[in-house]
């Protein structure tokens, strides 16, 4: 059930532009000009890290948010009918007082279909999804799994011509999360869904090439299409068979290997920080660093050892980067010397090494260490800084960077935050 | 399976015991139906008939004026209840209705209940003139005042935080604003809506005497119902039949738990946002019976279809759902100025109504007042939570305990306060007791219990791994309060003394004046004031006394439990 590019088009996306924020003002923009057409019988990954702006354009086609500039247009099929769509979310977004019954019920409710009508469809679905058994029990009595297959059984009854689905496994334990990934690709492959296309965002590289027939990479800030990569594995795919490897591995690379993001920000003091916890960083050079890496390990290994999905592990290791203590090539990271010697080193001496990092690589930190030394040992308020980040950018980035740092500059003891006074000061500091 | 949805013709018939349970509710429903045309019956005869027939102290009298009392209460849950979709509604879905309906709600809140009365009373006798309809729509209404106000809030919290991900199935699936409203608003809204309702009915019976019991300068009016006749029995100092309205509203509160609020409660935990089964559910006798029969579903069925009813029109996807905010922004700024014109002008004829018959002698007067019942309201809360924070704290650590106090508590922060008054009265006369202390405790007889019931739930909320922390570690006495106790219980305690001291400040009009038979006492302070005033028909001095008194319990809130509530939901919320 692969598409052509001759098959007949679902929907139409050109030049969508979104910011988040108050129109007219400088809102974050989330989303550059993208463009995107999705075929009958096509199965589409929108991959990329969080705050990339997919789950965004997957509401936008949903109808649940109307972008600030472009185009979405359904094309209406041979009969004339405009394609309609549906939605799965993460958080399954069940109503907890209906029971999976009336959950189905929920959206031809609004459509009006006569209450026959509607039980026979909803519990054709409940059947479909392997629900059979459970029609009265509430969501609360059902587990993760058995909670996912009620909202895809939502979503199908409406017969949609495209099924939107927003991380629909990623709230969900491995294994369950495999069987339901299996089902659906089962159910689609036997034409047994009324769906004509899937468009599916995920932030799981493996869990896209198992799944898509194309995937579109998605780069950060703002949000726009890096690439397009087709898939060309037939079905089922196995995740250890070499092909499925290298595609993964080249996704991981060309993931990566974008222009870092430090260099997309010039402004110095003003770059946003990650929420990123100095055990982590520690965690991913001590796994680096060991046998069999010996200081160069592929991403996608990395990930597939420690469970590891792309939102824990790419921050960690651009974040490395930043501090010159690793770097990002072809899918692999690869520590430098220093990263090597923090990696032998006792707790006191990572400290002293994180902190000379700190004040070479991150302005920030060097900015705030440099104003306490100006003020010999007065606190300053942390309100100073804050204001000036925000000049740069959104308040909740603004806390967000000032909270990492704060939680950087503590553990290398370059300054110390006192929270009940909001102030910086050199206090504890060595 | 459950009544409310998943009904069908042949469901009930197949369970055991369905015939009993049909007569049992049958004739449960049918007497109060009869009841309540009983009670409405009075309601519509001439207020000429309430001197042919006063209210007088036989207790035999009594059942009648209870009903015609709990009618009363239950017409004014009503009217709060719509009032609450309403304003609640409009001000969760227009920015303009919000700036407007928020702040209102907020100061309506602190506007002494009793003193929406004066107002009233001429207003509505004027609508029915000569008939008792008009009084008694004076007594409801004091008695919605008592109740709609945090019922409203409640719901339009609850509409703030609707989950974003179920808002979003509605719209993806394009649900009509009703259907809406009945199948994700209003659940979602209905626990929180039950708990503040059952507040509400609490703090209702406070009132309950003032407002049927009306003497607003020359017009006094007694209507039938307990409220007169324990200010009857006040009155003539008749402790036999204070008893017997006591007894009478024990009787009242017992049996609208049972059969109301039980029920409800049980129904509405179904309603609860969580994703995972509890382990205790509530329990009800009445709800399990209702559960029971057909006839109930039989009643609910027409309901169930109005909830089902065929949208007018279904809206496709992919249409959007915000009008251009750019302009919107604009024609808010010209609300803004709307709101603003109206407020001066709304001071002005009220600063112009003052000054033409106060002078500035008066307000500080009445500022003077205010310190004095402001500080009986700072030294009580402190007295009360003295007492109640250690109290709640040994009944929340032992779960067994607060279980089996939790109903009595409940019970007493029912009960009005009023009834002990007298007793108070003839112990200052007795033993010539100054009033200005001996009368303060009055204050907070009946708001104490929220202090009391908040710590039992923050005591029993402090996780058993951080009580096992201070047991190993030898935390005992003073050390354990300091480093646990009163950390935990903190954000709790502050929620319960925020809603005493407001109750406090609306208690101070009836228990700053008492009287007990022919002898009157009373203490100086705002509350005094107003009574005093609101007996001689003085609207001005009503007027001035309640505006004063608002702005100390709002800037009392702003100024003290605000900033605390903050401090509070930063450092000590054990999330």
């Amino acid at each position: 059930m692969t598409a052509s590019a001759t098959s007949a088009e679902i929907v139409r996306v050109a030049g969508v532009e979104h910011r988040y924020g108050a129109p007219g003002k400088d809102g974050r923009l989330v989303l550059e000009g993208v463009d995107l057409t999705l075929r009958e019988g096509e199965v589409v990954g929108l991959l990329g890290r969080s705050g990339s702006g997919k789950s965004t354009l997957l509401r936008a086609i949903a109808g649940l948010i109307r972008p600030d500039a472009g185009s979405i247009d359904f094309v209406p099929a041979a009969d004339g009918t405009a394609p309609s769509v549906a939605m799965v979310f993460q958080t399954f977004a069940l109503f907890p007082w209906l029971t999976v019954l009336q959950n189905v019920e929920l959206g031809l409710e609004a459509q009006a279909v006569p209450p026959a009508e509607r039980r026979t469809r909803a519990l054709a679905a409940i059947d479909l999804i392997g629900l059979d058994g459970f029609e009265s029990a509430y969501p609360k009595e059902l587990s993760g799994g058995m909670r996912q297959r009620v909202g895809l059984a939502r979503a199908l009854v409406v017969d949609p011509a495209l099924l939107l689905m927003d991380e629909p496994f990623s709230a969900l334990d491995v294994l369950t999360a495999e069987t339901l990934r299996t089902d659906l690709l089962d159910l689609w492959f036997e034409g047994r869904m009324p769906i004509r296309s899937m468009l599916l965002v995920t932030h799981n590289i493996e869990e896209a090439v198992l799944m898509c027939d194309r995937i579109l990479v998605f780069a950060s800030n703002p949000g726009r299409i890096a690439a397009e990569i087709p898939v060309p594995l037939s079905h089922p795919r196995d995740r250890l068979d070499p092909a499925f490897r290298r595609l993964v591995d080249a996704i991981y690379a060309r993931m990566t290997d974008r222009a870092p993001d430090a260099a997309a920000h010039p402004k110095g003091a003003a770059m946003p920080l990650p929420r990123v916890s100095t055990n982590s960083l520690a965690g991913l050079i001590e796994a680096a660093a060991a046998a069999p890496f010996d200081g160069r390990a592929p991403l996608a290994v990395l990930a597939d050892q420690r469970l590891l999905e792309i939102d824990d592990l790419f921050p960690v290791a651009e974040t490395l980067t930043m501090l010159r203590l690793a770097e990002l090539r072809g899918g692999e990271l690869i520590l430098t010397e220093d990263a090597h010697a923090y990696a032998a080193a006792d707790v006191d001496a990572r400290k002293a090494m994180f902190g000379r990092a700190l004040i070479a690589h991150v302005p920030l930190a060097a900015h705030i260490r440099h104003i306490l030394d100006e003020r010999g040992g007065q606190p300053a308020r942390a309100d100073r800084f804050r204001d000036e980040l925000e000049d740069h950018m959104s308040p909740a980035f603004a806390a967000e960077t000032l909270r990492t740092v704060t939680q950087w500059g503590r553990y290398a003891e370059i300054f110390a935050y006192h929270e009940d006074r909001d102030v910086f000061s050199l206090e504890d500091a060595v | 399976m459950i009544v409310w949805n998943a009904w069908s013709p042949g469901a009930g018939a197949r369970r055991d015991g369905t015939l009993a349970s049909d007569i049992a509710v049958f004739v449960l429903l049918a007497a109060v139906a009869v009841l309540i045309a009983r009670g409405a019956e009075g309601m519509a005869e001439p207020l000429a008939r309430l001197r042919q027939v006063p209210v007088t102290l036989d207790p035999a009298n009594l059942p009648g004026y209870a009903l015609r009392t709990t009618l009363r209460m239950f017409a004014a849950l009503a009217a709060s209840l719509v009032f609450t979709f309403a304003a609640a509604a409009l001000a969760a879905k227009s920015r303009r209705a919000e700036m407007l309906i928020i702040p209102t709600l907020d100061i309506l809140q602190s506007v002494p209940i009793l003193g929406f009365l004066t107002f009233t009373v001429t207003f509505f006798m004027g609508l029915f003139p000569g008939r008792q309809m008009g009084v008694e729509l004076a007594a409801i209404f004091a008695i919605f005042t008592s109740q709609a106000w945090n019922m409203a809030f409640s719901f339009y919290q609850s509409l703030r935080t609707v989950p974003e991900d179920l808002r979003e199935v509605s719209a993806s699936f394009g649900l009509s604003p009703w259907r809406r409203f009945v199948r994700l608003e209003l659940p979602f809204a209905t626990p929180a809506l039950v708990w503040n309702t059952m507040m509400s009915m609490s703090g209702g019976w406070f009132f309950v005497v003032a407002s049927e019991a009306i003497s607003v300068g020359e017009t006094r009016v007694l209507l039938p119902g307990i409220g007169s006749y324990l200010a009857l029995a006040i009155d003539v100092g008749d402790f036999a039949s204070v008893g017997w309205a006591v007894a009478a509203m024990a009787g009242v509160i017992l049996a609208y738990d049972q059969l109301v609020f039980r029920p409800v409660v049980a129904w509405a935990d179904r309603f609860r946002f969580e994703q995972t089964a509890a382990q205790t559910r509530p329990r009800s006798w009445v709800y399990d019976l209702f559960r029971r029969t057909r006839l109930f579903a039989l009643l609910l069925a027409p309901l169930r279809k109005l909830g089902a009813r065929p949208p007018r029109r279904s809206r496709k996807h992919g249409q959007a759902h915000r009008s251009a905010p750019a302009r919107r922004r604009g024609s808010l700024r010209v609300w803004r100025v709307v709101i603003l014109v109206a407020v001066i002008a709304g001071g002005w004829s009220v600063a112009s109504y003052l000054s033409a018959r106060l002078g500035w002698s008066d307000v500080r007067n009445v500022l003077g007042f205010g310190v004095l019942t402001m500080a009986r309201v700072v030294a009580l809360i402190a007295a009360a939570s003295l007492i109640w924070v250690p109290v709640g704290v040994w009944i929340g650590l032992r779960p067994r305990w607060a279980e089996r106090l939790q109903p009595a508590a409940q019970f007493l922060a029912a009960f009005p306060a009023n009834v002990l008054f007298p007793f108070v009265v003839i112990a200052i006369l007795r033993w010539r007791l100054d009033p200005d202390i001996w009368l303060s405790p009055l204050m907070v007889l009946g708001t104490q219990w929220y202090i009391l019931f908040n710590v039992i739930a923050g005591a029993s909320a402090i996780p058993n791994d951080l009580r096992e922390v201070a047991r190993l570690n030898g935390l005992t006495g003073l050390r354990w309060w300091r480093r646990l106790g009163l950390p935990a219980i903190f954000p709790y305690y502050v929620t319960g003394a925020l809603t005493a001291s407001g109750g406090s400040w609306n208690a101070s009009i009836v228990a700053e004046a008492v009287s007990w038979g022919r002898d009157r006492v009373e203490a100086a302070g705002l509350g005094a004031y107003i009574a005093r005033a609101t007996a001689a028909g003085d609207m001005a001095r009503v007027t001035l006394g309640i505006a004063v008194m608002s702005i100390f319990v709002i800037a009392f809130n702003r100024l003290l439990w605000r900033p605390l509530y903050g401090y509070a939901e930063r450092r000590l919320r054990l999330a």
